[in-house]
């Protein structure tokens, strides 16, 4: 029997399963081949972390990539790591650490949200949904961090782009169309991620403040600074006892700016950002390395909402329409807090119907922001837009959804109805 | 050069074209179609000189409207657009047709708004990528990626290519650096991709657009991302004798969390030429030359510069020297700066190839390129962007004796094969156009290439935007690739390439 037989023998026998969890490319391409040859429509996942983000659909079998996993080339010195798209973001990290390295784009982790506990999933599933953490407005968000890709089309195609180097204009990007695609045009298999050095360390300055509006001019006034910050939050009074921290003697609403680099170089910094901000003694103090590190990956980690029962939304518009959109929103009375720098709105809802759903897209919409679902009530989930979309975007992603699944086999109808 | 495969012309469309002009007359003002024979010629070519064809019309909308309808105009009567910004791309990207329509966007040079609010400036897409920086310069911004180029390239060009720069490392090409696009699609859809807000939701047809060398859509509007103008810059000048040193420090440097701003090396060759050209005070007599620079705030750069200076010593650097002074700083550059003209100087002509490799692999690869110097017998120098692993050799040649013409092609194509080897890729800032396209299934098989060729087909049905560009028409691996200059001339002389 040769490869090839043995391994179609193979996959047919496991191919009758409803769960598919294959451990080779040729397999995952096998099973991809059969289900475009019987249009059969297959979901696919990995460690299910983020499973409940998108639209419920019906698929008759799932591929789970969680058995095809491992680091396949880490080259520290080059700052990039290629691995299969099974494998964890703990198992990245662990690696990474060895050599003093980090995904800068620091992944959004909602296991807090989704059970209480961090749960960040996979590196498949953090490109195929493309949610980057505060450092977003810094260093760009996942999609700037993929240097390329292998994966299986909706043919059972093995199809790549792009590749380990940074500049590399030679095609059609496919990486960036790919990420954020949530699974619904290619099946990833092998991911080249772009990593950077960690930042020898971190300080983080706390301002207390009670008013909205003086949050978003700190932020706004940060980011415009050559100081540099590499972090902006705002949390309001009803988050902010989440935050104990030895040196955090207030209560209340605060602001918190992050300033990383060289030692020696961050005190200054720090200190010539109090002074344009123009802040008083009084009003700010200053989270050392450690301390600052905790609640950063707090606010990367949405632990404010740990094991919510209410519906939450990801916002983001322009850094000058945060007010006004939060202004406009404050009548239903959610709970909020502000990250990259002002620019995204995690908006916390525990009453919905589907008019104060449609006024707030509205609202965000007409600010030139976007809105996306990331909790909401089971049968309110299947009469709203999880992602928003308009007539022309549609048309044109159905279009692109055919050239890569022309069967609509892939995670269907997971972002759009018909895609 | 040798001649290049283009899709066939339609004769009927050429022998239709008064009954076009007429149609056009309809869109846009008569004085914005071009169809005398003199008017058109300096739309022959952009800055890929060797190759020139002279369009059927040329066309100069003045909204987005007037592009929208003569896009959906040429869709219905399947006639061929070629979009162009300011013409300065280096792969062909540009090069019209004999029986297309050049749509130049010359008209869209206006800079829409400065948003200092959410920092970022709306532009029309033939605004030159540096007006963008003078636009905010005042209120201490800039816009960070800078092609050399940048006093003449067009945003809409930038992002129709991707282009990057020197400081690509730290910074990212414009990929990174734009927040949104207004577009039109060959059917005449006019859309917008992305805006002020960060990423956006769904499919990223932002990315999708970015780089696609204006095969899938015409970008008619651009917003970029404007960031502060660090505090201070510095630089140093460390020479290193050899290669493998300067390679290793490059390694250490990154690894040790220091993010240049710019990193750049020149071997020996470069080096030579450049200090006989223009007396830069370059350690001549090293083998390689790394000018790394360091921007942000000051106490930063200090910090850094440090690191750096310790590494270098610790790889055995033969020489080096901070910059003391903004001037001194500028002056470091200025040398690598003129690398090009001086190889211009050196032979009738020279060939800019335009590979990304490992950075790691910088020995590996000049050792390979200096043996294919000796067996093409055609001297070679090469330029480094050593942060982001972009490698510019530049093959010197006569373009007057065939058969030195033939080997520098060769040469030229052999070195971007061994890049694609050593895990690199075949353009790393010039795009692909036509100068590349035949050498895509070097980095690309036939899978690869179809599922793009659908993405074209699914926004493009009549492959009618920019059409022989990119994608091979007959899937050869010819010997084409590179930039050629003849007798020290590009097309544009005042623009600096580097």
């Amino acid at each position: 029997m040769s490869m090839e037989e043995k391994q179609n023998s193979l996959t047919f026998q496991d191919f009758s399963q409803s769960v598919l969890k294959p451990e080779t490319r040729e397999d995952i391409s096998l099973i991809i081949r059969e289900c475009y040859k019987k249009n059969i429509p297959i979901e696919v996942n990995c460690l299910q972390s983020k499973k409940s983000i998108g639209r419920n659909f019906q698929a008759e079998k799932t591929l789970n990539l969680s058995n095809y996993r491992g680091i396949i080339e880490y080259k520290p010195e080059e700052l990039y790591i290629k691995v299969k798209s099974g494998t964890s973001i703990k198992e990245i990290k662990t690696e990474l650490d060895k050599y003093n390295q980090q995904l800068a784009f620091e992944p959004n982790d909602f296991g807090f949200l989704f059970k209480g506990n961090p749960d960040e999933g996979s590196i498949g599933g953090v490109v195929s949904c493309n949610f980057a953490g505060p450092r977003r407005f810094k260093v760009g968000s996942v999609r700037d961090h993929v240097l390329g890709f292998q994966g299986i089309n909706g043919r059972g195609e093995t199809i790549k782009s792009g590749g380990t180097v940074v500049k590399n204009v030679t095609g059609y990007d496919l990486s960036k169309i790919l990420t954020g695609s949530f699974g619904t045009l290619t099946v990833l298999t092998e991911i080249s991620i772009k990593v950077l050095p960690k930042p020898e360390s971190s300080k983080t300055m706390v301002i207390k403040n009670p008013h909205l509006l003086k949050a978003i001019e700190y932020l706004n006034t940060s980011l415009s600074s050559s100081n540099d910050p590499s972090g902006g939050v705002f949390y309001p009074e009803y988050f902010s006892n989440n935050f104990t921290f030895n040196d955090l003697t207030h209560e209340g609403p605060f602001t918190a700016i992050r300033i990383e680099g060289p030692n020696e170089s961050i005190d200054h910094r720090v200190k010539d950002l109090s002074k344009e901000l123009e802040l008083n003694i009084d009003e700010t103090l200053v989270l050392e390395n450690e301390q600052s590190k905790i609640l950063w990956e707090k606010t990367r980690s949405l632990e404010v909402f740990s094991k919510m029962k209410s519906n939450l939304l990801r916002i983001v518009v322009p850094p000058s329409e945060t007010f006004e959109v939060i202004k406009k929103i404050r009548p239903l009375e959610p709970k909020y807090f502000i990250d990259w720098g002002g620019s995204l709105i995690w908006l916390q809802l525990d009453k919905i119907n589907i008019k104060i759903f449609n006024d707030i897209r509205k609202i965000v919409n007409n600010a030139g922001g976007y809105l996306t679902v990331i909790k909401i009530e089971e049968d309110l989930k299947a009469s709203v837009d999880i992602f928003s979309v308009d007539p022309i975007r549609y048309k044109i992603s159905e279009k692109l959804k055919k050239s890569f699944d022309p069967k609509r086999i892939l995670n269907p109808g997971k972002m759009y109805s018909g895609i | 050069m040798s001649s290049l495969q283009m899709p066939k012309v339609e004769k009927s469309i050429i022998s239709n074209r008064n009954e076009i002009v007429s149609d056009l007359e309809k869109i846009v003002k008569s004085e914005n179609i071009l169809s005398h024979q003199d008017e058109i010629k300096p739309y022959e070519t952009d800055a890929l000189a060797a190759y020139t064809q002279s369009p059927m019309l040329v066309v100069l909308p003045e909204t987005v409207n007037e592009v929208s309808k003569v896009l959906k105009y040429c869709n219905e009567n399947k006639i061929k657009i070629v979009p162009r910004g300011a013409g300065t791309g280096l792969s062909g990207g540009a090069l019209p047709l004999e029986d297309c329509i050049l749509l130049s966007m010359g008209k869209f040079n206006k800079i829409l708004e400065l948003d200092y609010k959410n920092r970022c400036v709306v532009a029309q897409p033939c605004v030159t990528n540096l007006a963008i920086t003078h636009a905010v310069q005042d209120k201490g911004f800039y816009y960070a990626p800078d092609p050399s180029s940048q006093i003449a390239c067009s945003i809409g060009g930038n992002v129709a290519e991707n282009s990057g720069g020197v400081h690509s490392l730290k910074y990212g090409a414009t990929t990174n650096n734009l927040l949104g696009i207004q577009v039109v699609l060959m059917d005449g859809t006019i859309t917008r991709f992305g805006g002020k807000a960060m990423d956006s939701e769904g499919y990223d047809f932002l990315g999708l657009m970015t780089g696609s060398e204006g095969l899938l859509g015409v970008v008619t509007e651009v917003t970029v991302k404007i960031l502060k103008t660090p505090e201070i810059i510095k630089a140093a000048l460390i020479g290193f004798s050899s290669i493998e040193d300067a390679g290793n420090c490059v390694a250490e440097i990154i690894a040790k969390g220091c993010i240049p701003a710019g990193m750049e090396i020149m071997d020996k060759a470069l080096l030579k030429a450049t200090n006989d050209f223009c007396k830069a005070g370059y350690p001549t007599e090293a083998e390689a030359m790394m000018i790394i620079e360091f921007d942000g705030s000051e106490f930063e750069v200090e910090s850094h510069i440090k690191t750096a200076e310790k590494i270098a010593r610790k790889n055995n650097s033969s020489s080096l020297k901070i910059s003391q002074s903004n001037e001194e700083r500028l002056k470091f550059w200025s040398g690598r700066k003129a690398a090009f003209p001086a190889c211009g100087d050196l032979a009738p002509d020279y060939m800019c190839m335009d590979g990304s490799i490992p950075r790691g692999k910088l020995a590996e690869v000049l050792k390979e390129i200096n043996n294919l110097s000796k067996k093409y017998k055609l001297p070679v120098a090469n330029a480094f962007h050593a942060g982001d692993g972009n490698l510019h050799p530049l093959i010197m040649f006569d373009a007057s004796d065939k058969d030195q013409l033939r080997r520098c092609e060769e040469f030229g194509a052999d070195i971007l094969k061994y890049c694609v080897k050593v895990g690199g890729a075949l353009t790393g800032e010039h795009g692909v156009g036509i100068e590349k396209r035949e050498l895509m299934c070097e980095a690309f098989n036939n899978t690869d290439i179809q599922q793009q060729l659908k993405i074209k087909v699914a926004l493009d049905p009549n492959s009618l935007l920019n059409p022989g560009k990119v994608y091979p028409i007959l899937r050869k691996c010819a010997e084409e690739g590179r930039v050629h200059v003849h007798g020290g001339k590009t097309k544009f002389p005042d623009i600096p390439r580097f």
